[in-house]
């Protein structure tokens, strides 16, 4: 251990409170039996979508389209969950299939 | 409000939905314990950050911190950064969370990205109690986190097979969960705000500082936009409602 076990579980602490305030923020705000303004209504609405559209692309963060495989075994496997998904609406078939189809894709064939 | 069956209803209700969560989380946990193992940290310890903090990126990020010299200010601030989208998803639960009572603190603790992202697919079976059933949902995801860190630390090297891009499950299951959004709503536009200005924003700022400018621009399209998105959005909230 690089540091001591006290300072350790202190940042452990540290971090914990840290990570539980960004989740915790709305609810402060807008604690029990305060009004909800129709416009915050609105934005917890539409905000899921949005934020599920931006988790993609963060999974997608670090594929480099410029050096090689240019992202192929990403788009393809990301085209077959898609594609799958529309087709049968099955969850798991979809994440299943695409998963094993990208692992075949980094590991053999790029 | 009526009772409408226990737990165990709940939980064996809740786990199908979870499946992808469980691949997912084991494989990017045990990526965790492994790091944090070769800091110095045995099982145990990673087993206490994964119950205490429960953030897969802000874990990841976390591993860096057990050196000496290390500044609390930093670590709170680089945690924040790293953590900063979370603070937008409450806002859509603060109606469903609103009667939980005690189990309120830990649905809020524990408002992880796949875990907020399962409440928007799943249906909740008519005999099932919601609460309950969200409160499942969590833990279950909760546990396959611990589980995966503690795996980790205690064999991760020795994992029989080579596991390279299973962590491609949860890059699946946003894909999934976005796809089946997609096809449950009329009004795309919130959709195509997050995916469009994600992908400009990583552009512009780059993979490690892209997620705080891309919250900003959704917040100011949805908001700027909610005359043109607010009548298609009542046309399916009677869906929604239920």
């Amino acid at each position: 251990m690089p540091i001591s076990p006290q300072m350790s579980f202190l940042i452990i602490l540290v971090v914990s409170l840290t990570i539980f305030a960004t989740r915790a923020i709305p609810f402060v705000i807008f604690h029990n039996g305060k009004e909800i303004p129709e416009v915050v209504k609105y934005l917890g609405k539409v905000l899921p979508a949005a934020v599920i559209g931006m988790l993609v692309i963060y999974c997608l963060k670090s594929v480099s389209v410029v050096t090689f495989p240019f992202g192929l075994p990403e788009f393809i496997a990301v085209a077959v969950v898609v594609a799958l998904h529309v087709w049968k609406r099955n969850n798991l078939l979809s994440i299943g299939v695409g998963t094993v189809l990208y692992m075949f894709l980094i590991q053999v064939v790029f | 409000m009526k009772k409408k069956g226990g737990y165990a209803r709940a939980f064996r209700a809740a786990f199908p939905f979870t499946i992808p969560v469980l691949t997912g989380y084991l494989f990017i946990g045990i990526a965790f314990g492994v790091m944090y193992q070769e800091k110095g940290y045995n099982f145990l310890w990673a087993i206490l950050m994964s119950v205490m903090v429960y953030a897969g990126s802000g874990q990841y990020l976390a591993v860096n911190f057990f050196t000496p010299g290390v500044s609390l200010f930093q670590v709170i601030f680089l945690e924040i950064m790293v953590n900063i989208r979370h603070v937008f998803y409450g806002l859509s639960l603060l109606e469903r969370f609103q009667n939980m009572g005690k189990k309120k603190l830990y649905m809020i603790f524990s408002l992880t990205d796949e875990t907020y992202s399962l409440f928007f697919i799943t249906k909740i079976p008519k005999d099932v109690d919601e609460d309950k059933f969200m409160f499942a949902i969590a833990l279950l995801d909760q546990i396959y986190w611990i589980t995966g860190s503690a795996i980790g630390a205690i064999a991760g090297s020795l994992i029989p097979f080579d596991a390279t891009g299973i962590d491609f499950a949860m890059t699946a299951l946003f894909v999934v969960i976005f796809v089946e959004q997609w096809l449950t709503t009329k009004n795309h536009i919130p959709a195509l705000t997050g995916l469009g200005a994600g992908l400009i924003c990583l552009l512009i700022f780059g993979a490690d500082n892209f997620i705080l400018p891309t919250m900003i621009c959704v917040m100011v399209v949805l908001l700027s936009c909610r005359k043109v998105i607010e009548p298609k959005e009542e046309g399916q909230v009677s869906a929604d409602a239920n």
